[in-house]
């Protein structure tokens, strides 16, 4: 873990960018992922003809009511205009009518494929290497499966709709208009062609300042969590006024940037209003000229001033969701991105092999490891783990200790040189198989929001209460059950939040005995734990009857003076190995780290 | 539905609290909106005028004048640009509202969560804390962005009704009658979508609280093997927020077709009797236009009011959970003595404390302990013993449940705010590391020189890693700077206490992810600290105990014997069983692998 410690450049994220990729190119990708969402894409493309063209109905019916009802020469018509507002009515009930199914198909198909897309993106996060997990922060990871599948979605259902009605509407009614009168039809869209330019500049200001507010949400939840997670440290050290100062300001940077970004949303939106009145202004003084000229009837005219409010809408809303696509579309990209990262520490999968259960045998043949690109941590490790050995494994910080331990795991892959399980090379080896067979305790196990009982049983998840119980038993921690106030049930809070820093790691060791591997890994898993219960957790563990082997990874050297042999690293190299008895009389590294120890423990 | 009725009372309530917070800005909003409104169904009367008086003259006498065109458009421009006006301030100074508010409750969140107690903490999830402070303020104020129109269209409204009343009474009652349509299809609409949305809203909750953990932990995942069963739970969450994602869907598909059509029904009713009034010679075709145009209008402005009812149950809902907070008791009260600063350490005393968490047992019971000034006391016990909690009760993270921790005499809840912290510091086995450079993490704010920051990452052996990283003292730690190890976390930590030359320093387990070497370096360095602070550590090690002037055993919560190391190995089962379990260990294991030995030896001999 602290191999690779302070240095800012581990954080650099190693997942895949998909950035270069066209809009179109994501989209193509991206459904290749989601084949439910082009699953009847036809009929509900004919649907969306019909929910659109219904849209010109009512101006068509204000013009032949005008024209051709009213317009009479002997006297308004009444049973044409009783005529034709049923069939209009009965066009626009049909229109509803086509809408409301091409809505349905679009969420069924949508929200089906974005599911898969999640689930998928999900599963892939767990693929990746804990190597490729670490660059990436949690939140981050988190919200590629959460909130940018969420923004998909949100845009499919709002904006996506939206823009398939607009564009329908906008070319139904340059139509209709057309047919009426190509003069005002050009004029209308000389009216709005420069709004929607103007709209497309004003959105992309728009976008830049809520960019800013994203930003400075995200500083605002950091300030405003470290109240919350730090609340211990700010009442140990009375820096409440400053934390408070902090937050405020988060808080304000935020808010103004957030109006700032409300004034531009204000502006560019009423812009439309202007633009649809100047529209309307021209239609009546043009079109009035042009009934004059004897090019235009008055049922004509009335019915522009209709079809000019089927404009704004489409362009307005046209232009808030060509934002909205963006922003989607980076979204797409971003989940997209988790599945093209490789998982670099691949499951064979049915390909690999299935190794029998029973005593383990673990041989290293030259392994080096170096991070990408760092410099080499471990050189040549050439060893070999015996069946049912205890094997310590020390080291001061930064020696290689831990990453030998992710070697022998497969968390990680060497760079060069082969880790043999059974003679079997571990890359060949199944997962399930794997890790059937070897479970590491990291110092830092995860517990689960849950019962103490769900947390140990995530080790064997047929295990019964009784198994657990029978696990914690054979631990020794009989007592430390008994003292808990629910025994089983308690719950242990957020990240076993309600236990204390030893009592986690007593969780997290009882759910890799009750997973019973044949090798199991301990990389300071009990650090925290006072040492008469290490003691007795170490003799439960080594578990020798059960065959099983133990490598231990620990800088308390009581371990290696009990274990059957020592490996000893320093400055990425294994540099001794042995038994206790022999290392310290060798005089070596081992010699003088176990001096160093001893001292203190006088 | 008496539910609703409390949901509408509190949501109303709500509106009227956001009202009183900020009555300036609502009142210009409100003007603006009531501009947008009147101008809105003056739009249609002003169509409707042009038609009579410009359009059908024209048409019918085969010519017209330039200054009619000119008045017709500038009336139709000039209208369009007050309603734009309107529009403009309506909409800028809501969202401006709704920022104050969110900002204004925000502050008064996080205000809350410092001056409450850390028991008031523990009782509630870290996740549930962030999401008052972040969604559920947001939430409790969405309506606010729609509600300036929401009274601006009720202003439109009244004015339409108005004006088709002043045109055709008969038209007017066909407008009484879709209005009222479409302003009921509305409320149907909100009130079935909300729940649904807000079920949805719940779900994705869910789905990102359980991505959250399961990414939390996936080196546990992953050392376990239990990939597939993760994809599992988080696939039956997502199949969940699918499935009610279609039926927010579902709700939508119907409703926004049948609001979309309402108004253009109303038109084609409009035309219909209107065209039997023309013919009667009751009606002016203008009059007919003008009648049809703001139904057209109006009909999509009237959802500003189906907006704010909408979301007053989510807001409702948010703000309960705002509201809580607001009104959670037991704050840390403090008293007005301040400690002295003579730079003498510290006199401790702890008479008969018991503490308890939440509704449980005592973790510590009735417990006395005395620390003579300068003097150093080691706190040993098993894991769960109630070490820590001792620790937080020095430096009054916690009081005690009965009993008092006095500080040269003075129980610590009659210390000024502050008191406590210029006088003791704590460093934690877990440090938090926030956000920002190593010296702000080091000094926490606190007015020292750099060479005094130096000097106590110097005594906390953190002066060399911090020295390495390029910025120094500059660079930036926490979650988006440099990741740092458990050991140099807490290293940092420690610095972060010895900076303010405590008078009374607490050390939980504080070096407890440090290298052995390291460790010894810290304790020597931490013996010559000046000026000397009295100490107490928890620890296990026996070099940090032999530190000691004195150690106290604990056990189930409980002081189990107090003396010096070697007092206590004689007279202390307890302790000479935790401290010498190493020992015992290796020799019992000597002697098994002696008794193997012989074994083996006897079965060669065979």
């Amino acid at each position: 873990m602290s191999a690779a410690a302070a240095d800012p450049a581990a954080a650099t994220s190693r997942l895949g960018s998909a950035s270069g990729d066209t809009a179109w190119k994501t989209i193509r990708r991206g459904l290749t992922y989601s084949p439910e969402v082009g699953e009847g894409i036809w009929l509900t493309l004919v649907l969306a003809v019909f929910a659109t063209a219904g849209r010109i109905v009512v101006p068509i019916a204000i013009q032949q009511t005008v024209d051709r009802g009213l317009s009479h020469p002997a006297g308004p018509d009444l049973e044409f205009v009783r005529s034709m507002c049923l069939v209009a009515a009965a066009a626009v009930l049909a229109t509803a009518a086509a809408a409301y199914l091409m809505n349905v198909r679009i969420f069924r198909a949508s929200e089906a494929g974005l599911a898969t897309l999640r689930i998928r993106a999900f599963r892939h996060v767990h693929d990746l290497s804990v190597l490729t997990q670490n660059t990436e922060r949690r939140g981050s990871l988190v919200s590629r499966v959460t909130s940018d599948v969420d923004t998909l979605s949100q845009f499919v259902q709002w904006g996506g709709l939206l823009f398939v009605v607009s564009i329908g509407q906008l070319v139904a009614a340059t139509a209709i208009m057309a047919v009426y009168s190509w003069q005002l039809t050009i004029l209308v869209w000389a009216c709005f062609l420069p709004l929607f330019l103007a709209l497309r500049y004003f959105q992309r200001k728009v976008s830049a300042a809520y960019g800013v507010v994203r930003e400075r949400v995200g500083a605002m939840l950091g300030a405003i969590a470290e109240s919350v997670v730090g609340a211990q440290v700010v009442r140990a050290y009375a820096i409440e006024q400053r934390t408070q100062e902090r937050i405020d300001a988060a808080i304000e940077r935020q808010r103004l940037a957030a109006s700032r970004a409300q004034k531009l949303v204000a502006l560019s939106f009423s812009t439309g209003e202007v633009v649809s009145g100047l529209a309307n202004a021209a239609v009546v003084v043009v079109g009035v000229l042009l009934g004059l000229a004897g090019e235009l009837t008055v049922g004509r005219l009335l019915a522009f001033l209709f079809l000019v409010t089927l404009f704004v809408g489409p362009v307005q809303v046209g232009t808030e969701v060509l934002n909205e696509a963006q922003n989607a579309v980076a979204g797409w990209r971003r989940v997209l991105a988790v599945l093209d990262t490789p998982a670099d520490v691949a499951d064979p999968g049915p390909a690999g092999r299935t190794l029998p259960r029973g005593p383990i045998d673990v041989r290293f043949e030259q392994v080096s490891y170096a991070y990408p690109g760092g410099p080499t941590v471990l050189h040549d490790v050439e060893v070999e783990i015996r069946t049912r050995s205890r094997v310590a494994v020390v080291g001061e910080t930064g020696s290689g200790k831990t990453t030998f331990a992710k070697l022998l795991t497969r968390l990680m892959d060497p760079v060069s040189g082969r880790v043999l399980l059974d003679g079997i090379d571990l890359r060949e080896v199944r997962f399930d198989s794997l890790r059937e067979r070897v479970v590491m305790v990291p110092q830092e196990g995860h517990l689960f929001d849950d019962t103490l009982a769900e947390n140990v049983r995530y080790g064997r998840p047929s295990a019964s209460d009784d198994d657990v119980r029978l696990a914690l038993t054979e631990l020794g921690l009989a007592d430390w059950l008994a003292g808990l106030p629910a025994g089983l049930d308690t719950s242990v809070g957020q990240r076993g939040e309600s236990l204390s820093a030893g009592e986690r790691q007593l969780v997290a060791l009882a759910r890799a005995y009750l997973a019973d591997p044949d090798l199991l890994v301990l990389d300071e898993a009990t650090s925290a734990v006072d040492p008469a219960t290490e003691v007795r957790l170490a003799r439960a563990l080594e578990g020798i009857t059960r065959g099983r082997t133990a490598v231990t990874i620990a800088h308390r050297l009581s371990t290696a003076e009990s274990a059957d042999e020592v490996l000893v690293f320093d400055d990425g190299r294994l540099v001794e190995r042995g038994s206790h008895a022999d290392l310290v009389a060798a005089g070596g590294t081992y010699a003088r780290l176990h001096a160093a120890w001893a001292s203190r423990s006088e | 539905m008496p539910d609703d009725q409390v949901t509408l009372r509190e949501g109303l309530r709500l509106l009227a609290r956001a009202v009183r917070d900020e009555p300036g800005i609502f009142a210009i909003a409100i003007a603006g909106s009531a501009v947008y409104g009147i101008t809105t169904a003056l739009s249609a009367t002003v169509i409707g005028r042009v038609t009579d008086e410009v359009i059908v003259p024209a048409f019918a006498q085969g010519r017209t004048t330039a200054a009619a065109l000119a008045v017709a458009g500038l009336a139709i421009v000039g209208v369009s640009v007050l309603k734009a006006l309107g529009m403009v301030v309506r909409r800028f100074y809501a969202g401006v509202m709704q920022y104050r508010l969110q900002a204004r409750y925000r502050r008064a969140v996080t205000r809350r969560y410092l001056r409450l107690p850390l028991s008031w903490h523990h009782r509630h999830p870290t996740g549930e804390l962030l999401s008052n402070a972040n969604a559920d303020v947001e939430a409790s104020w969405y309506p606010i962005a729609p509600f300036p129109m929401a009274v601006g269209v009720l202003i439109m409204l009244v004015t339409a009704v108005v004006a088709m009343v002043l045109t055709d009474p008969a038209l007017a009652a066909i407008g009484l009658l879709v209005f009222p349509a479409i302003l009921g299809v509305n409320l149907l609409y909100q009130r079935r979508l909300a729940p649904l949305a807000t079920h949805a809203q719940a779900l994705r909750g869910e789905l990102s609280g359980v991505a959250h953990e399961s990414f939390d932990g996936a080196l546990v995942v992953k050392a376990l093997g239990r990939e597939a069963n993760e994809a599992d739970r988080f696939a039956a969450v997502a199949r969940r927020l699918r499935d009610a994602n279609v039926g927010v869907g579902r709700v939508r598909s119907a409703f926004d077709p049948v609001l979309e059509a309402l108004p253009g029904l109303g038109v084609l009713i409009v035309l219909l009797a209107g065209a039997a009034r023309i013919s009667a010679g009751s009606l002016d075709p203008g009059e007919l236009v003008s009648v049809a145009y703001l139904l057209m209008v109006v009909a999509f402005p009237v959802r500003a009011i189906g907006w704010v009812l909408g979301e007053l149950p989510r807001a409702v809902v948010g703000w309960r959970r705002v509201d809580r907070v607001l009104r959670a008791s037991g704050a840390l009260r403090h008293g007005d003595v301040v400690p002295s600063d003579g730079g003498q350490p510290a006199d401790l005393a702890v008479r008969a404390v018991s503490y308890s968490y939440a509704h449980d047992r005592d973790v510590l019971h009735a417990v006395t302990l005395d620390v003579a000034p300068g003097r150093t006391v080691a706190v040993v016990g098993p894991t769960g013993s109630g070490k820590s909690t001792l620790a937080g009760l020095l430096v009054r993270l916690v009081d005690p449940r009965t009993g008092e921790v006095l500080l040269d005499g003075v129980d610590v809840r009659q210390l000024a705010r502050g008191g406590v912290a210029g006088s003791a510091a704590l460093a934690f086995q877990y440090a938090f590391v926030f956000d920002g450079t190593v010296r702000d993490n080091v000094t926490l704010g606190l007015p020292v020189t750099d060479d005094q920051v130096w000097t106590a990452l110097r005594v906390a052996q953190a002066d060399r890693f911090v020295a390495a990283l390029p910025e120094r003292l500059d660079a930036v730690v926490g979650e988006r700077g440099a990741t740092l190890s458990g050991g140099q976390r807490q290293r940092l930590a420690l610095a972060r206490a010895v900076v303010r030359g405590p008078r009374l320093l607490i050390l939980d387990d504080a070096t407890s992810a440090v290298d052995p070497q390291v460790e010894q370096r810290i304790l020597a360095e931490l013996r010559g600290v000046e000026p000397r602070p009295t100490v107490v550590v928890v620890a296990y090690r026996r070099a940090t105990i032999a530190l000691a002037d004195e150690v106290v055993y604990i056990e189930h919560g409980r002081i189990a014997a107090r003396g010096t190391h070697e007092e206590l190995l004689a007279t202390s089962a307890g302790y000479r069983n935790l401290l010498t379990a190493y020992e015992r260990d290796a020799a019992e294991r000597a002697a098994l692998r002696t008794d193997e030995e012989e074994l083996v030896a006897d079965e060669v001999s065979q």
